[in-house]
């Protein structure tokens, strides 16, 4: 009897700390947001009235949120397909070729995932720096004579593909080893066997691999729309900060910047409701769009 | 025949190669780059990227660690990522503990209230925790006369501490529960207490999974700087390396202060890549154990 109250007591003594730092630092701060885009709340403390579902309704109406949408879904789009082609690739390689050096090139291709943001961010503005430039510099070997430099992150139409560049050399190496992981686990007798009856190994990586991984290729889908929206705000915080002229606005920098620079608490907490539910949404999509009977082997 | 496949085989052996090389190199010589550069003098920099520094500028990293003050954001780092790592494990071990070997009421309960948190980013919630340690020092200030949350490396910490707490109890409940449950029976017979049985027969068995909790949030709390720049934000007051690292390239830039810049970002990658080398192979390892990512 003694001992049963010892186990509660245990237990409780266990939880707690972390449930109530985890309410108070996650959970209450979730709730808030979706309190705060009730309501127009300026300034650091003080002034809110309660407007119902017109933060979102001007969400509607506001250009530069558009702009942030159509950026994000372009993002998530090309650097999705973009990712997720170079990494099937190379882990396609990696696994089933015979490549001197293998383990090299795993460790290489896995560093940029180790980097902070902000690192990374400084290393693609020296590539892409105008005048001194590695990339620059680098193309000028096959244009002789005095080209017109090309503005990576000044031109307001080139600007965003040079954040997705920068995203897909950020993301590859982590998903590679990932498909890697799983793709050592598809047993080698059925390459074997498709060996026998001489298929190619171009033809075994779509007909064995890639049926055989569906399921972790449908996962990562989840995880690629979530950290896109993620990751392209960090890269965009450091890099371009939204410019020029919001040509790199994505949402969650529309967010801060709304909450922060204008102030509009109420106005930024709406935006962040809007994205949060976009991403359920567009992962619940991917994931009903992708099922597929499951193969098992 | 034979020898027309074997002529097949070379030459996409020849592509591969080139491919893997490509992006290799597309890796590789960026990062070298800024090594290189951050010994280079500033008037360095006007001429061609790829020349080899003319000569060994060390004097770039004295200037950022002591001008730029990134050996105090180094320290700050050193302990935010510390402390957050040290409250991480003393949170979530327990945690994970009793929910991996006792069945209780409300076990199933907490499990999903906690796992919840792996939908939440912290990027969506930076800005309610900043309100409310601002409102909270607000009401400090006229009962105490000092602020306390804003502009506290510990409370930085914590915050690290407690956002990392779904993905690392899950970590470590998946763990746990695959230990047999004869060691801890053995320990109740013997007279050990609940307390004493987690801390001396289970946490020693823990080790591979507390490792690579350890190592993922080493990244995640040195690397971090979207909390890290909203809850530091007195001037000229602490910050974390890689929003010291921020401000250094705007400066940098303004000042033409190249070289300081460079010695500033591989102050920031330089432990990183380190603990990566030593490392590299649990890392991989772990990550497809847990699978997930922020």
């Amino acid at each position: 009897m003694n001992k049963r109250k010892g186990r509660g007591r245990f237990i409780f003594f266990c939880l707690a700390p972390a449930l109530i730092l985890y309410t108070i630092f996650m959970i209450y701060p979730t709730v808030k947001v979706f309190e705060m885009s009730l309501y127009k709340w300026t300034g650091f403390v003080g002034e809110k009235t309660f407007v119902g579902i017109n933060n979102f309704i001007i969400l509607l109406e506001d250009d530069y949120f558009l702009r942030s949408l159509q950026n994000s879904i372009l993002l998530i789009v090309v650097v999705t397909v973009f990712t997720i082609s170079l990494s099937l690739t190379f882990a396609g390689i990696l696994t089933r070729e015979k490549i001197k050096g293998q383990s090299i090139f795993r460790i290489i291709f896995y560093i940029p995932n180790i980097l902070s943001i902000v690192v990374i961010s400084a290393i693609f503005s020296a590539i892409y720096d105008p005048a001194n430039g590695l990339l620059n510099s680098f193309l000028a070997l096959f244009k002789p004579g005095d080209a017109e430099p090309v503005y990576w992150l000044g031109d307001q139409k080139i600007v965003i593909y040079s954040i997705i560049i920068a995203m897909i050399w950020q993301a590859v190496g982590y998903y590679m080893v990932m498909y890697m992981a799983s793709m050592s686990a598809v047993p080698v007798s059925l390459y074997e066997c498709a060996d026998l009856e001489g298929a190619s190994h171009i033809k075994q990586f779509f007909s064995i691999t890639l049926p055989l991984i569906w399921t972790n290729i449908r996962t990562t889908l989840t995880f690629f729309i979530i950290s896109t929206i993620n990751l392209s705000f960090m890269i965009v915080k450091a890099m371009t900060d939204g410019g020029p002229d919001g040509s790199t606005e994505v949402f969650l920098s529309y967010m801060y910047k709304q909450a922060y620079t204008n102030s509009s608490y109420g106005y930024g907490m709406a935006i962040g409701v809007v994205v949060f539910a976009f991403s359920f949404a567009l992962s619940g999509i991917v994931n009903g769009v992708t099922k597929r009977e499951n193969l098992e082997y | 025949m034979r020898k027309k496949m074997n002529g097949g085989r070379g030459l996409s052996q020849l592509i591969i190669y080139v491919v893997l090389s490509a992006l290799a190199i597309s890796i590789v010589v960026p990062v070298a780059w800024v090594f290189m550069a951050s010994l280079r003098q500033d008037n360095e920099f006007y001429g061609s990227p790829w020349t080899l520094p003319a000569g060994l500028h060390f004097q770039n990293f004295a200037d950022a660690w002591g001008e730029a003050r990134m050996g105090e954001y180094f320290l700050s780092s050193v302990l935010v990522t510390g402390m957050g790592i040290i409250l991480l494990l003393a949170l979530a071990l327990p945690a994970a503990y009793a929910l991996s070997r006792f069945r209780f009421r409300g076990h199933k309960v907490t499990g999903i209230f906690l796992m919840a948190g792996l939908f939440i980013n912290m990027n969506y919630i930076v800005v309610p925790i900043f309100l409310m340690f601002v409102d909270a020092d607000k009401a400090l200030r006229t009962l105490f006369g000092g602020p306390f949350f804003m502009n506290n490396l510990f409370i930085l910490a914590l915050v690290y501490a407690s956002t990392a707490l779904p993905f690392t109890i899950y970590l470590l409940t998946g763990y746990l529960s695959t230990l047999p449950k004869e060691f801890e029976e053995a320990a109740y017979v013997d007279g050990a207490g609940y307390f004493a049985t987690m801390i001396k027969v289970i946490m020693p068995m823990a080790k591979p999974s507390i490792v690579t909790v350890i190592l993922f949030n080493f990244l995640f709390f040195w690397n971090e700087y979207i909390l890290s720049m909203t809850l530091l934000t007195e001037m000229n007051g602490n910050r974390t390396l890689p929003v010291g690292l921020m401000n250094l390239m705007k400066a940098g830039k303004a000042a033409a202060h190249f070289g300081q810049m460079y010695a500033g970002l591989v102050m920031v990658m330089l432990p990183t890549l380190i603990l990566y080398i030593f490392v590299q192979k649990k890392l991989t390892q772990g990550m497809t154990v847990g699978g997930l990512k922020g």
